[in-house]
């Protein structure tokens, strides 16, 4: 372990050969050193993982400040790394799904012209976000997390050609400004608060500085929530996921699903103290977890891109991670966050693969009958949909079924209704998705329609290893079963503290399994409602649907249009910012000061009498502002 | 004797003069004389109070900005030459390329 | 004084001294040197920076006085002679290619430019009022001289007479500010006046407080607050990109250092007067540069802006007063000199290379064309917009954080909003430069691929090197400027 700033070093490293050299470097090559690089830190992070399990001993805890980096009077911040269950969990994540997506890239992006600065963008990004998964206090997260913001940034991107690509990600990084801003902030408070950024001093110090509920506590957890809800897209700042799509797929997958996006869930399960001690903030936590699940999933219902359909279902899942999380069960957010990252990375990398084939075609209306030309990804896009719906045995059903019992044995039957009636919506348009891509006649053109063929290995391979992963990545976190719950045994050092605040909160409930177990087959069954739904109107009777469109055609125009929050967020306050600049522009520079100015002319005039008739000009009015400034500090002083 | 106060006041009294002729006049030239009159303004204030307060400092202060004056003086009018080679003009009103 | 404290003392300003020999040496051999071969004399003025440079270096800075009061040897002014020496020798390796372009005479513009440094030398280390506008107005006057160097470009005309009038004019306020001082506390020294307003009530001696307000109008002036800053974009637009450049970082820097000395050496019984004065200058000051930057389409005007709104982030550490936010304030002028200089030395470059390079727009393709131009640019104004790891963002941190322990915490989520707001005019030219525009062969060719000068090429290394440094390792950085605050306290 004392050798842990090699995981991100080992994906630094290649970005720096790639960026440095990739001009010069074989495409094998670049592609070679960029998933070496992220194979060598998985399997160091599989070592630490697996070392302690073979001798049966729980995963001791290592920090370590290698070098102070900032030391300025009572602060100071160590570049220290913090290898715990809950780092190294998304460790692995990171570099195996990684490592994965990072095997896939050299199929897919095999002629693109950009081929090691891809590489090179993506081997950064992997180094930054293990930096902020990492790192052991808030600053250094916060120097990962601009940093994923930054690749996410030139990722999205990537196809400067297209002027939507680079909206998009002027987008991403605009808006995450937002959710920046709080977590500056936050990070600000908390050391005026504690004295102190490392995670472990903030989180011992917590519970004994402050009573359940102080305001102090409260606002920092809100700020730090600002900023998980700006990076992982939840209401009201989602809009720059689906739009970050413009970048390539497999980006898509890595960062827009799998990885950074999770950042916030994961922030928010780091912080569990503190949001233990801040009931509200943690009750805004499930209610807008809660609600961005079942708004994005109405969104995803009716979206024709392929991406876009997978998108929302994203910004969704992310909702359940946070639900979990705000209903005290960090377990379940983290399990969830895990599983996703398979299920969701495997999707992204099977719509690659259908658009690979179709040579560039997202729209799903242009798909269709795809499933004996595409087997492979037929197959393995299935089994991720059955994991996202939450299907028994697949890993979703395990995650996604955890986070809605504790929603409810957490006693918030509102919030289980409405995630159920999510998990219903999900089956629905991810079957839909199924439906229109792989089932049914094929709409594409004969000409496009002749030259689908089947992905070449280095892109099936991948799919198949991430498949295999959807269905048994849940199994390690089993209910009703002695000893099931191993994910949570093995994070529980992480919670013990939050859990234990948590429960000298409120009464303890009392649950059977029954209700458990029936509360499963409830959910089971909500998922299977929704598949047949998507049947019978994509499969069955294909015309329903435009029928249905017609029958409720101000509904569905709404969800077509996503609720018009891009044109009220234009109209409300893109375009009234532009206008105030403008406006201050002509306006205050050229008129109000000119216009002070000018009327301090005519003031002038009036009190000497009309000694002397005013001359404007710019130099002028320069000298002007330069006495008005003078009369002002004038005032200040006659007026105390 | 002379009060203090009242060289303060034909101090302020000139300062303001030159202050309102930096304000109201045209030629650039004529400009940079009342910024000269400011100056000499200060001079004034500072000689009075050194007067007054039996300090040596003021008085060496007052050679320092008069020295200073002059090589400004000698800057500006450099400055005012070459714009007028340029524009036939010192007509501070009709500077405004730069704007915004 | 006998002599021999004389030459001591002579040894406390020796880089001054280098540099001012070195000046006059320049106006000499420049009337001797014939035309085509004053190339060398870059070379010389650099050698004179390099020289200065060993003459400033101490292991152990030793706190005293020069010449009977007049000028301060301590660790305060040794940091901020540091940053002018750096500042004026990356302006003369980035003004080598430029000035044949704009038909400037060689020999003078250097020689001014090491005459200005002296100036602000003389700023820094100020005892007494009177070194203190003897250092404003050799500073002020040579860079009139330089904003005015194209001599047959109507901009630079316009903008040399503006600045020059404005400039003078608020000499005025500032000397007449310094003479009611003078009548309150009856020295010109610094200290004789912090002995003076040690006592008494301050907060009516309406010569003291005249006095302060006027001294601030003549400051706020020369580092361009709101709404002393009408001058700034015009003159930035009109003068030649290097001193564009050498105004926007050294200059602010050398009032702020002067700013320090007299509101925290003299004046420091006065200081809720005058932190009220400042909070509202800093707010009008982030506000109205981030918010009028925002629609310019001139980089020059956007980068005159942007840094009238850093100027009102380094007053958010005036504003937090204590050790923590003089601190700050030092590293933020550490660290905006880098990346500042590092930005417009790119737009020199294109300048130069393309004879155009005002407009955003003509920076269309840069990333392609030239990668390494064009990835120093994105650092450099990433650092700007204040995004870690680079020197920005510890900068902003570090004062933030002290106007934080200050109780200013309104005032730091404003400045926090600000620099959300600021991201998006920076942002643009990045995207600016990696949207495609032409073939990038075309682009290339224009550009002269890898045919960057390697004059500038090494200064924008150093400028890099320095953003990336700050932002990585701060640590250094931060414990010179924590000693040199000392000085002060």
């Amino acid at each position: 372990m004392e050798n842990a700033w090699l995981i991100p070093a080992f994906p630094f490293t290649g970005f720096l050969i790639n960026g440095l050299f990739g001009d010069r470097l074989k495409r094998i090559f670049s592609g070679c050193i960029a998933c070496t690089a992220m194979a060598l830190s998985f399997t160091y992070a599989l070592a630490l993982f697996i070392r302690p399990l073979l001798a049966d001993v729980p995963l001791e805890a290592f920090e370590r400040d290698y070098f102070t980096w900032i030391e300025a009077g009572t602060l100071k911040v160590a570049f220290g790394l913090l290898i715990d269950p809950l780092s190294l969990l998304m460790v692995l994540v990171v570099t195996g799904v990684g490592f994965l997506i990072h095997v896939y890239s050299i199929g897919y992006m095999h002629d693109d012209p950009g081929f090691s600065r891809y590489f090179a963008y993506l081997n950064l990004f992997a180094a930054a976000m293990l930096l902020l998964v990492l790192a052991n206090n808030f600053l250094l997260l916060f120097v990962g997390w601009e940093g994923v913001g930054l690749c996410s940034y030139l990722l999205i991107g990537f196809w400067y050609e297209k002027q939507s690509a680079t909206d998009a990600g002027k987008k991403a990084f605009i808006v995450n400004r937002i959710g920046d801003f709080g977590f500056l902030l936050a990070i600000f408070l908390i050391f005026w608060t504690f004295g102190s950024l490392d995670f472990q001093v903030v989180m011992a110090a917590a519970p004994d500085l402050f009573p359940a509920g102080a305001p102090t506590l409260t606002a920092i957890t809100l700020l730090l929530f600002l900023g998980a809800i700006g990076k992982s897209a939840q209401l009201p700042l989602y809009v720059w996921l689906p739009d970050a799509m413009e970048g390539p797929t497999p980006v898509s997958a890595l960062i827009h699903a799998a990885t950074m996006v999770t950042a916030g869930v994961y922030m928010v399960a780091r912080c569990s103290v503190l949001y233990a001690l801040a009931p509200f903030a943690l009750g805004l936590v499930a209610a807008v977890g809660c609600a961005t699940a079942v708004y994005a999933a109405t969104i995803g219902l009716v979206q024709n891109d392929i991406k876009r359909v997978l998108a929302y279902s994203t910004v969704s899942q992310l909702g359940y991670m946070f639900l979990g999380c705000g209903v005290g069960a960090f377990v379940a957010g983290i399990f969830h966050l895990m599983t996703h990252a398979f299920f969701k990375a495997l999707l992204f990398l099977g719509s690659g693969s259908v658009i690979h084939a179709l040579h560039g075609e997202q729209d799903l209306r242009r798909m269709g009958g795809l499933r004996a030309r595409l087997p492979l990804t037929y197959w393995t896009f299935m089994a991720g949909t059955l994991a996202l719906c939450g299907i028994v045995p697949f890993a979703g059903f395990f995650s996604k079924d955890e986070i809605l019992w504790e929603a409810f044995a957490g006693g918030h039957p509102l919030l289980y209704g409405l995630a159920l009636f999510g998990a219903l919506l999900t089956a629905f348009y991810m079957f839909r998705l199924v439906f229109l891509t792989f089932h049914g006649t094929p709409r594409a053109g004969a000409e496009t329609l002749a030259k689908v063929h089947e992905s070449p290995r280095t892109m099936t391979i991948p799919l198949m290893a991430l498949a295999v992963l959807a269905l048994v990545g849940g199994w390690v976190q089993v209910p009703l079963v002695a000893a099931g719950k191993r994910l949570g045994a093995f994070l529980a050092p992480v919670f013990e503290k939050a859990e234990h605040l948590l429960a000298a909160g409120r009464p303890l409930q009392h649950a059977g399994a029954w209700q458990e177990g029936l509360l499963m087959g409830l959910s089971l069954a909500a998922a299977i409602a929704g598949i047949a739904f998507a049947y019978r109107l994509y499969l069955a009777r294909p015309q329903l649907p435009n029928r249905i469109a017609e029958r409720f055609g101000a509904c569905y125009r709404l969800l077509l249009n996503k609720y018009y929050v891009d044109e009220f967020y234009q109209s409300a306050l893109v375009e009234p910012l532009r206008r105030l600049a403008e406006g201050l522009w002509r306006g205050i520079d050229v008129r109000v000061i000119d216009g002070a100015v000018n009327g301090c002319a005519q003031l002038a005039i009036a009190l000497s009498g009309r000694l002397r008739r005013l001359q404007t000009g710019y130099v002028h009015h320069y000298a002007w502002t330069v006495v008005a400034g003078a009369c002002g500090f004038f005032i200040y002083i006659l007026s105390r | 004797m002379v009060s203090l106060n009242s060289y303060l006041m034909l101090g302020a009294v000139l300062f303001s003069i030159g202050a309102v002729g930096v304000f109201t006049q045209r030629n650039a030239l004529i400009i940079y004389m009342c910024i000269e009159l400011m100056l000499n303004a200060v001079n004034l204030t500072i000689i009075a109070f050194a007067r007054f307060l039996n300090s040596m400092d003021g008085h060496v202060f007052v050679f320092m900005i008069m020295t200073v004056a002059a090589a400004e003086a000698a800057v500006g009018l450099a400055i005012i030459i070459s714009l007028f080679r340029n524009k036939a003009t010192v007509n501070v009103d009709e500077i405004n390329l730069s704007k915004g | 004084m006998d002599g021999l404290q004389y030459l001591l003392d002579c040894t406390g300003i020796l880089p001054i001294l280098i540099l001012f020999a070195t000046g006059i040496l320049i106006l000499l051999l420049d009337a001797f040197a014939p035309r085509g071969r004053k190339g060398r004399l870059a070379a010389l003025a650099l050698a004179g920076v390099l020289l200065a440079m060993i003459g400033w270096w101490r292991p152990l800075p030793v706190e005293r006085e020069l010449f009977g009061g007049m000028l301060f040897a301590d660790s305060f002014g040794f940091f901020f002679d540091g940053l002018f020496l750096a500042t004026a020798a990356l302006i003369i390796l980035f003004s080598a290619g430029t000035l044949d372009r704009d038909r400037i005479d060689l020999g003078e513009y250097y020689a001014l430019l090491l005459f200005s440094v002296t100036g602000m030398m003389l700023m820094a280390r100020a005892a007494n009022l009177i070194m203190l506008f003897l250092g404003l107005e050799v500073l002020s006057i040579a860079i009139y001289i330089l904003v005015g160097m194209p001599r047959h470009e109507r901009k630079a005309n316009e903008a040399c007479l503006k600045y020059f009038l404005l400039g003078a004019f608020s000499s005025g306020f500032f000397l007449y500010g310094m003479t009611f001082i003078y009548g309150a506390s009856g020295s010109l020294s610094l200290a004789a006046m912090a002995a003076a307003f040690g006592q008494g009530d301050l907060p009516h001696n309406p010569y003291l407080l005249l006095g302060t307000a006027l001294l601030l109008v003549g400051f706020s002036f020369k580092i361009a607050l709101v709404p002393f800053h009408m001058w700034t974009p015009d003159v930035y637009e009109g003068a030649p990109t290097p001193i564009t450049a050498y105004m926007a970082v050294a200059v602010k820097a050398a009032v702020f250092a002067a700013l320090a000395r007299v509101f925290w050496m003299a004046l420091p019984s006065l200081q809720p007067q005058w932190t009220n004065l400042f909070w509202v200058l800093a707010v009008l000051t982030m506000t109205v540069g981030n918010v009028a930057a925002l629609v310019q389409t001139n980089i020059k005007r956007m980068l005159a802006y942007s840094s009238i709104a850093h100027a009102g982030y380094i007053l958010v550490a005036v504003v937090a007063g204590s050790a923590q936010g003089l601190t700050g304030m030092l590293v933020y002028l550490a660290a905006y000199t880098f990346m500042n200089v590092g930005a417009f030395g790119v737009v020199i470059l294109v300048q130069e290379r393309l004879g155009i390079g005002e407009d955003v727009d003509d920076f269309r393709g840069l990333g392609f064309a030239s990668p390494a131009l064009g990835a120093a640019m994105a650092v450099f104004l990433f650092s700007l917009a204040g995004i870690p790891p680079t020197a920005g963002f510890v900068a902003k941190f570090f004062v933030f954080l002290a106007a934080i322990e200050a109780s200013f915490t309104w005032l730091v989520i404003l400045a926090v909003v600000n620099s959300a707001v600021a991201v998006y005019y920076y942002l643009r030219v990045v995207i600016v430069m990696y949207s495609r525009a032409e073939s990038p062969t075309s682009l290339a060719d224009r550009f002269g691929l890898g045919r960057i000068p390697s004059a500038a090429l090494g200064a924008l290394i150093v400028a890099l090197w320095a953003t990336l440094q700050i932002g990585i390792l701060p640590q250094s950085l931060w414990e010179l400027a924590r000693h040199s605050v000392t000085a002060l306290l």
